[in-house]
């Protein structure tokens, strides 16, 4: 592979380059940052990598824009790629939108919109309800064994025999 | 009039709950927009049902948008395939119109419900229009809808935990699409078309490029994170957990589904399988995930405390079934992952309905708070037994004949391995279901009122049409058997 | 009779277990409906007995499951064998339930019975079964609809037992017997049970079908070849009339019959005769049967000594299966028959013992003979059919056992049956004799009596009946006669 392949690899696709550095840079942001104002950024800057993808490839060079004139002979640009993308935007603006609008309630929510902090307030309470439930399953479960005592000292009750003597065996 | 009421049916599946949505936010009220979700998703189960009849009887209908003749326009196509996946999405919508009534009175407040219906009818819109588009580009666009809508209404739950399930769903689902535009991208770039069956006239011309090799495996992931195959999992728990009970019933019954329907749509009709998996190793990867995914998705559904988020799980699990009947790309392994599809979007329906009947009595859903309720409601203990019976796949429901295809089609395949971990899998799922159901019959009740008080009318009906329907398939398969084995043919038909 | 009435009469215990349910506010309506079925029932079969024995096989399909798999009912003289025994015994048993349930106060009745007769409806479904699927259906509401009746106490204990019962059962169907029927389907292109079985010709080699004779043999949980038989012990936990349910009519008899089809319908006994597939199976069962008697000898507590003579007696019958010869076939199906009378007698006399003393171990029996004369006779006699002396009916199952063993050259198998007798001797006449010829526990009162009579007359009558068929054992050879020697 000469030198003059390498580059023209690189610069005759340098559209693509830029995509791919862009996308890479949006995706590291939604993956590192802790913010999620900053995380949604990302995330845009992630979503407009593709736009410019899409546009980028319907343009063809030394085309000029997709309108008939009288008589042109021009080369025109893809038009489609172009019109496709104007619903992928809407779609972006209307993601962003209700990010931003999810990230306002958990402020309210959380007063923070710092990953971290919002997850150390969610670890406590998982936390504080695993515990509450452990301890509920703990008592329920002693409840029952005192239920099975008591039933087993009524000996004229016939949920004493369940022929404990037959499991008792099984294990010796 | 009938006959242009008629052919347009096609579009109104899509038109219907796209033009409710506005109508329902203009009323402002509770009620009629309640009353407004329930007649246009019983009107496109109506509208399904015919255009099913329409389908068997006359083959796929193409209905072309605004006149524009594809492959330019955009095209409606609707085959076997996909009126399946119509069936179930409008089905379980118009039950879950029942469902959601009370459920929702109980869990929203009153002055943001009607926001709730029209958030719902949109995701209605999505799904039905990523089910029977015959266009990529479209197909991206009705996603983006459905996901859209999906993360306000999980935002809608009662815990503020629910807010960052949401965001976190928000983030991978945009992702996700994203993912899958830049397939499409990259398809349309190697055959400048965006019609699925043109898309797939003109590949194999190029199909040997590095381009359409990243297009396919963008696609791919982008749709794997839309249903939750492992390990692009872990959105889904949280966000079945903390959505309101209807939300999860619906989104966990047609979602996932219909992510897995727009894959298997790309990988054999647009793709084909020869491609994907004759040239691409493309089976033995989704093979093993979906080996993981049942294994890892039981084993996790065991530790639970909260019902919800067990069945989460177990939905994890039970989407490795789907995508391992898919990926051996067999006429009967296609069919089983098709019959898995719709028996087990009828059945985790169902499962998240009787969870949402429990928590409208306890206003909570861990399992120490659901114990004892046998006595107290026993109408809805009776339906999560049988419905979990039909989870494990018990004969004589609709989870046993989707166990018995999948068997059948990895045994012939003489993947005996595999067959231990689908057995291995469903056993687990005999203690996770088990866990709950001793908790409903075999512990003290948490509170001491000692009350029988059954969920309103409304839910447990609901709920019993989900679980009654399971047992019907399982005991008469033959006609959904039937209808996914011609929609394997087609699919397979046409790779070929 | 039509075979419509195949379907109608699976489906009878089933639809009168609704009326059970709504008449649980009237206790004495609620076993009268219960009797009335099960008689009702019982005719409705016997209705047939002319029909097949004449070599007609009834056959009626409801509708289809799956392409190629449908519900199909179809009566043939074991199936036909076996739905008389679990509907004979079911009406007995429902008498003596009731007088039990009522004599011990249990609670929740309604549900207790109402389970009863959803696992008969599922038993009738197992011996109507006509193909594998129709066959696994009723097997598992046949598991599912008696885990209400282990757990019936509800206690921590009850539960601990009901998941074993739940998880064996359900583990070994799932894992074993699924994978097999869908390797039968794949093999042979049918699950349909077929004279000759379906096997011969499909190019099984003996390996392959060992291997697949083994998955079913095991997958069928129920017949309790070790070492899946824990759940039969575990099940304990239940009420008297449910261990009899288990162990005589419904359950374990449901696996050994399905042991016997399988081996006559599916693999052919012809088959396993030449390809000796079933060998390997064979040798488990023999070890079964003297495994189980031994362990039966350690166990002080009455049931549990009954429940593992069971596992060894149901190893007999799965003997005669693989030792893959006819009269092995005949005397595994007498077996079914002579077992399920001497064993439901064994466990209503457990139980009258219970309900009348509140003793449950061998050892605290000493001297209540005098006090229940009827109750320990019938046990006698029932232990001696259960060990092979005449004047009783188990004589002449084990001894076309032996007769069949020698047929296909298996000398062990005939001396394993003998020394199993002797065990059977030690384990069980040890009853009797403690209750006739020991003194009484000094803390004995004088005032014990028998058990109430609900409890008495059925066990009386199924005592009667070990004798009777030793007397007039006719009703079988005739009916199993594709098997019996001419």
């Amino acid at each position: 592979m000469s030198l003059a392949t390498i580059a023209d690899a690189f610069f005759g696709l340098f559209n693509y380059w830029i995509v791919i550095v862009l996308m890479m840079i949006g995706f590291y942001i939604v993956i590192s940052h802790d913010n999620l104002v900053k995380k949604l950024i990302g995330l845009n800057l992630f979503q407009t990598s593709v736009f410019i993808f899409y546009i980028s490839m319907g343009k063809i060079a030394g085309s000029t824009a997709p309108i008939l004139t009288e008589g042109d002979e021009a080369v025109y640009a893809h038009p489609l790629p172009h019109v496709l993308i104007l619903t992928a935007i809407v779609v972006g603006v209307a993601t962003m939108a209700l990010g931003l609008a999810l990230v306002v309630r958990i402020h309210e929510a959380y007063g923070s919109i710092e990953e971290d902090d919002v997850l150390a307030a969610d670890f406590e309470t998982q936390d504080s309800e695993a515990a509450t439930e452990r301890a509920r399953q703990r008592s329920a479960e002693a409840r029952q064994q005192a239920g099975a005592r008591d039933d087993a000292d009524d000996g004229h009750r016939a949920g004493g025999e369940r022929a404990a003597d037959g499991h008792g065996d099984e294990r010796t | 009039m009938i006959t242009q009421f008629l052919s347009q049916m096609p579009v109104l599946l899509v038109v219907l709950p796209l033009l409710a949505a506005p109508v329902c936010v203009i009323v402002h009220r509770a009620a009629p927009s309640w009353f407004i979700y329930a007649l246009t998703s019983w009107a496109c189960f109506a509208i399904a049902f015919l255009l099913f009849v329409q389908v068997r009887i006359g083959g796929p209908i193409s209905y072309v948008l605004g006149g524009w003749p594809p492959p330019f326009g955009i095209e409606l196509r609707l085959d076997a395939l996909n009126m399946l996946v119509v069936l179930l999405v409008t089905g379980i919508a118009a039950i879950a119109s029942i469902y959601a009534r009370a459920s929702i009175a109980a869990e929203i407040p009153r002055e943001r419900a009607y926001l709730f219906y029209a958030a719902l009818l949109l995701c209605l819109c999505g799904l039905l229009g990523i089910s029977i588009t015959g266009d990529a580009f479209n197909l991206f666009v009705f996603l983006e809808i459905s996901s859209l809508s999906s993360y306000s209404l999980i935002a809608m739950g009662a815990k503020r935990r629910a807010l960052l399930s949401a965001f976190q769903y928000l983030i991978m689902g945009t992702i996700g699409g994203t993912f899958l535009l830049i397939g499409i991208g990259f398809l349309y770039m190697m055959t400048g078309s965006l019609n699925m069956a043109d898309i797939a006239d003109r590949l194999p011309a190029v199909s040997d490029t590095r381009t359409v090799e990243a297009g396919l495996a963008f696609i791919v992931i982008g749709l794997s994170l839309k249903f939750a195959l492992f390990p692009l999992h872990i959105w889904l728990p949280n966000a079945y957990t903390y959505a309101p009970s209807a939300v999860s019933a619906f989104i966990a019954a047609t979602a996932t589904k219909v992510a897995v329907y727009a894959l298997i749509r790309f990988l054999f009709t647009v793709f084909g399988a020869a491609y994907a998996f004759g040239q691409l190793p493309l089976g033995e990867v989704l093979m093993v995930l979906a080996v993981v995914a049942m294994l890892s998705g039981s084993v996790a559904a065991i530790f639970q405390t909260d019902v919800k988020r067990l069945l989460a799980w177990s939905s994890v699990a039970q989407m490795g079934y789907i995508v391992l009947g898919l990926s051996m790309a067999s006429a009967t392994g296609l069919t089983a992952a098709l019959a898995h599809i719709v028996n087990h979007g009828i059945i985790k329906g169902a499962l998240f309905m009787v969870a949402g009947a429990l928590f409208w009595r306890m206003r909570a859903i861990s399992i120490n708070d659901v114990a004892g309720l046998g006595r107290r409601m026993p109408l809805t203990a009776a339906a999560f037994v049988v419905a979990g019976l039909a989870l494990i796949g018990v004969p004589a429901t609709g989870g046993f004949i989707s166990k018995w295809l999948l068997l059948e089609a990895v045994m012939e395949d003489a993947h005996y391995g595999l067959a231990a971990a689908i057995l291995v899998s469903s056993l687990l799922s005999v203690i996770y279901i088990g866990r709950v159901v001793e908790a409903l019959y075999f512990r003290d009740p948490a509170d001491n009122d000692g009350k029988t008080a059954e969920a309103p009318v409304s839910m447990v009906a609901a709920t019993w049409v989900l679980v009654g329907a399971s047992v019907a398939l399982g005991l008469y398969a033959s006609p959904l058997v039937e209808t996914a084995e011609r929609a394997a043919a087609g699919l397979l038909g046409s790779g070929a | 009779m039509t075979a419509l009435w195949l379907p109608l009469l699976v489906a009878l215990p089933a639809v009168m277990s609704l009326v059970v349910a709504v008449s649980g506010r009237w206790p004495n309506l609620r076993e009268g409906v219960s009797v009335a079925t099960a008689l009702a029932l019982l005719a409705g079969i016997a209705g047939f007995i002319g029909d097949v024995t004449a070599g007609a096989r009834p056959s009626f399909t409801l509708f289809e499951i799956l392409p190629g798999a449908s519900l199909t009912f179809t009566l043939e003289p074991i199936g036909l064998l076996f739905a008389m025994i679990a509907s004979g015994l079911w009406s007995l048993t429902t008498v003596y339930a009731a007088g039990y349930m009522r004599g011990n106060a249990e609670h929740a009745q309604t549900r207790f019975f109402v389970c009863f007769a959803l696992a008969i409806s599922a038993a009738i479904g197992i011996a109507f079964a006509g193909n594998l699927m129709t066959l696994f259906i009723f097997y598992e509401m046949l598991t599912l609809s008696t885990y209400p009746l282990v757990t019936h106490h509800g206690d921590a204990e009850s539960r601990d037992g009901g998941r074993v019962y739940l998880g064996i059962l359900l583990t070994t169907s799932i894992g074993f017997f699924l994978p097999a029927t869908v390797a039968t389907w794949l093999l042979t292109g049918s699950i349909t049970f077929t004279d000759g079985g379906l096997m011969a010709g499909s190019g099984l080699g003996a390996l392959g079908a060992g291997l697949l004779y083994a998955l079913f043999l095991y997958g069928t949980g129920k017949a309790a070849l070790m070492p899946f038989h824990r759940w039969l012990p575990a099940a304990m936990v239940a009420p008297t009339p449910v261990s009899a349910l288990l162990h005589a009519v419904a359950v374990v008899k449901a696996g050994v019959f399905i042991v016997l089809k399988l081996t006559v319908y599916v693999f052919g006994v012809d088959f396993l005769a030449e390809t000796g597939a079933s060998q390997p199976m064979m040798w488990i069962a023999t070890i079964t049967v003297l495994g189980a008697s031994l362990i039966a000898m350690t166990k002080d507590n009455l049931k549990a000594r009954l429940a593992y003579s069971t596992v060894s007696q149901l190893s007999y019958i799965v003997l005669g299966a693989t030792m893959a010869s006819s009269l092995g076939i005949l005397g595994g199906s007498m077996h079914i028959a002579m077992h399920a009378f001497a064993k439901i007698t064994l466990f209503f006399c457990a139980g009258a013992i219970y309900t009348a003393t509140h003793r449950k171990n061998v050892s605290d029996l000493d001297g209540l003979g005098y006090a229940m004369p009827i109750t320990f006779s019938a046990f006698f006699i029932a232990s001696l059919s259960l060990i092979g002396i005449p004047p009783m009916g188990g004589i002449w199952s084990k001894w076309y056992l032996m007769e069949g063993a020698a047929d296909a050259g298996h000398i062990a198998i005939i001396l394993v049956l003998s020394l199993s007798s002797l065990l059977n001797i030690v384990y069980l006449l040890e009853i009797p004799t403690r209750a006739f010829f020991h003194n009484p526990r000094p803390d004995t009162p004088r005032n014990w009596q028998e058990a109430p009579w609900a409890c008495v007359i059925p066990l009386s009558i199924t005592a009667a009946g070990c004798i009777v068929w030793f007397l007039y054992p006719l009703p079988f050879t005739a009916l199993l006669s594709p098997w019996a020697p001419q």
